[in-house]
C-alpha cells in the first residue's frame, strides 16, 4: 500500500521542481536577451532605478542638514579641489564627523559621490539625490525599509485613510551615528497619595 | 402637531423647575434633565443637546466648542498596534493625550500609563515602575509597555456597567454618555488593565488648554463623578486623522488603522510580525496589539 501511494508522489517530486529549475534558468536570459536586442547595454547607473519600488516617491520634509549652509556641496567640492580616494580619517574639513556606522568596513565615498557631491551613490553606482536618501539606507537595512515603506517602521503624520507624512530615515537615525539617541522623559504621573 | 401641553410634558417641565430651584442650578434646561441616553435619542433631540453644550462650553472657555457627533464609518474596524521593541518610554504620548482630549490637569488625569519594566523579567505587570523618572530614557536592562484602553471585542467594563452609559461602537471603539454615567465605578475595578479614570474631583482644565474641538462621546470636558478613558481619539479617527498619540511619537512606536482594510498598516503587522495582547487568558480579546519590530 505504501509503495503504491508513494509512487505517484515519488514522479511529481522529481518533475515538478525539474520544470520549476528550467522556468528559472530561462527567465533571466529571455530578459537578458530582450534587452540585448532593443537597448544598448545597460549601464549599472540605471539598474536600481529600473526596480518598480524604487520609483515609489515618498512626500518628506526635507533632509535636515546638520549645517544647511553647507550646501551645495560642490560650492567647495568642485574641480578646484580634486577628490581624494585614499581612505582616511578627516582633519582639514568635517573633522566633527565620526563615523559610528559600521565604520570598520565603510567610509564617506561609500555613499557620497566622489564627482558628485550634491549626490548620494548607490552601491551599483546610481546617483540620487539626498531627498531619496531611504534608497541608499536600503541596501543595507532592506527589512526595515519594506517596513517603512508600508508605513510600519517610522513615524507617521495625517490621515490613516489618506495622505500620510513620511519622514526620511534620517530624520531619525543622524547617517553618520544611526542609533536613536536617548532623550528626556516627559514629567511621571503624580503617585495616587499625592492627587489632591 | 397639538399646540396643548401634554400631560407628561407639563409633569416633565415642572419637575425640572422644581429641581432647578432646588438646586440652584440656573442653567438646566428640560433637555440636560430628560434627555435619553445617547443611543436612544432622536436626530432632533441629540442636536438640540448638542447645541445646549457647545452654548455652554464656548461661555465657559471663552471660545467656539465643537461638540462632533460623527458616527462610525461603515466598513471600519479600529485596531491599533505599538512596538514594543521601539518604544523608549519618553512619555511624549501620555502628555499628547492630555492636550488633546481635554483631562483635568488638577487633579491630573492620564489615560496613558507608561509601565517600566525590567529586560530580565519580561511583560510582568507586578514589578512594573510607571514612576520612573531618570534624566534619559530608554535605561540600560528595561523596556517601556504604554497601557491605555484595550479597546476590547469582549469588554468587561460595559458588562459592568449597571445602566448602560458605556457601549462599543460599530467601528470597535468603547464609549462613555457621560451625561448617562452614575459615577459607580463598576467599570474602573471590572478593566483588567486600568485603562479607565475617574473625575474625583472637579475637572480642572484652563481656558488655554482646552481643546475645542470635541465629540459627543470622547474629549468633550467632563464633570465631576464620571469615568472616562481613551477612545482612540474618536474626534480625530472619526475624520480620517491618527490619533494624537500615533502623531506624536518621536519613535514612530505607535501604529493605528482600518483591521477591514488588507492594505492597511495593522494588517501588515499582523501578517508581518510577532505579535502579543496583554492578559489574553481572560478573553477580553483587546484590539490593541502590541509587536516586536
Amino acid at each position: 500500500m505504501t509503495q503504491r501511494r508513494q509512487n505517484p508522489r515519488g514522479v511529481f517530486h522529481f518533475v515538478i521542481p525539474l520544470i520549476i529549475l528550467l522556468g528559472m534558468a530561462a527567465s533571466p536570459v529571455a530578459v537578458l536577451s530582450a534587452s540585448d536586442e532593443h537597448d544598448p547595454p545597460p549601464q549599472r547607473a540605471s539598474r536600481a532605478a529600473d526596480i518598480p519600488v524604487d520609483s515609489l516617491v515618498f512626500e518628506t520634509p526635507p533632509p535636515p542638514f546638520r549645517d544647511p549652509d553647507l550646501f551645495p556641496c560642490s560650492e567647495c567640492h568642485n574641480e578646484d579641489q580634486p577628490p581624494n580616494p585614499e581612505r582616511r580619517i578627516l582633519e582639514e574639513m568635517h573633522e566633527e564627523i565620526v563615523l559610528r556606522h559600521d565604520e570598520e568596513h565603510r567610509w564617506c565615498l561609500d555613499c557620497h559621490d566622489a564627482e558628485n557631491r550634491d549626490n548620494l551613490r548607490l552601491a551599483n553606482g546610481t546617483l540620487i539625490p539626498f531627498e531619496k536618501s531611504y534608497q541608499l539606507c536600503g541596501q543595507c537595512h532592506g527589512n526595515k525599509y519594506r517596513d517603512w515603506r508600508a508605513g510600519v517602521h517610522g513615524r507617521r503624520s495625517g490621515d490613516w485613510n489618506g495622505d500620510k507624512q513620511y519622514l526620511l530615515c534620517v530624520h531619525c537615525h543622524y547617517s553618520h551615528e544611526p542609533r536613536f539617541q536617548p532623550i528626556a522623559p516627559k514629567p511621571a504621573p503624580l503617585p495616587p497619595g499625592e492627587i489632591k | 402637531m397639538n399646540e396643548a401641553i401634554s400631560r407628561r410634558k407639563f409633569i416633565c417641565i415642572a419637575a425640572g423647575c422644581a429641581a432647578a430651584v432646588a438646586t440652584g442650578c440656573s442653567d438646566l434646561t428640560h433637555t440636560s434633565w430628560f434627555r435619553n441616553n445617547f443611543r436612544d435619542m432622536s436626530p432632533e433631540e441629540l442636536s438640540s443637546i448638542i447645541a445646549d453644550l457647545e452654548k455652554k462650553h464656548s461661555a465657559t472657555f471663552g471660545k467656539t466648542v465643537t461638540v462632533g457627533n460623527e458616527p462610525p464609518l461603515p466598513g471600519v474596524h479600529f485596531a491599533y498596534a505599538l512596538d514594543i521593541s521601539r518604544c523608549v518610554g519618553c512619555r511624549r504620548c501620555v502628555h499628547g493625550c492630555v492636550e488633546e482630549n481635554n483631562q483635568s490637569r488638577d487633579p491630573e488625569i492620564q489615560w496613558i500609563r507608561v509601565l517600566e519594566m525590567d529586560q530580565e523579567k519580561g511583560i510582568d505587570f507586578h514589578h512594573a515602575n510607571p514612576y520612573y523618572d531618570p534624566e534619559l530614557v530608554p535605561q540600560e536592562g528595561h523596556f517601556y509597555l504604554p497601557v491605555a484602553c484595550q479597546q476590547c471585542k469582549n469588554p468587561a467594563c460595559v458588562k459592568s456597567c449597571p445602566v448602560g452609559a458605556t457601549w462599543r461602537e460599530d467601528d470597535g471603539i468603547t464609549v462613555i454618555d457621560y451625561d448617562w454615567c452614575l459615577g459607580c465605578r463598576c467599570c474602573l475595578s471590572a478593566c483588567p488593565y486600568g485603562a479607565r479614570r475617574f473625575n474625583w474631583g472637579e475637572p480642572g482644565l484652563s481656558v488655554e488648554q482646552m481643546n475645542p474641538k470635541t465629540h459627543y462621546l470622547g474629549n468633550r470636558p467632563r464633570m465631576k463623578g464620571v469615568a472616562e478613558k481613551c477612545t482612540f481619539c474618536i474626534q480625530r479617527v472619526r475624520n480620517g486623522q491618527y490619533p494624537k498619540c500615533v502623531e506624536i511619537c518621536p519613535t514612530g512606536s505607535r501604529k493605528f488603522g482600518n483591521l477591514l482594510d488588507p492594505e492597511s498598516e495593522i494588517r501588515y503587522i499582523l501578517k508581518n510580525k510577532r505579535v502579543v495582547v496583554l492578559k489574553n487568558e481572560l478573553n477580553t480579546d483587546p484590539q490593541f496589539f502590541y509587536f516586536f519590530g
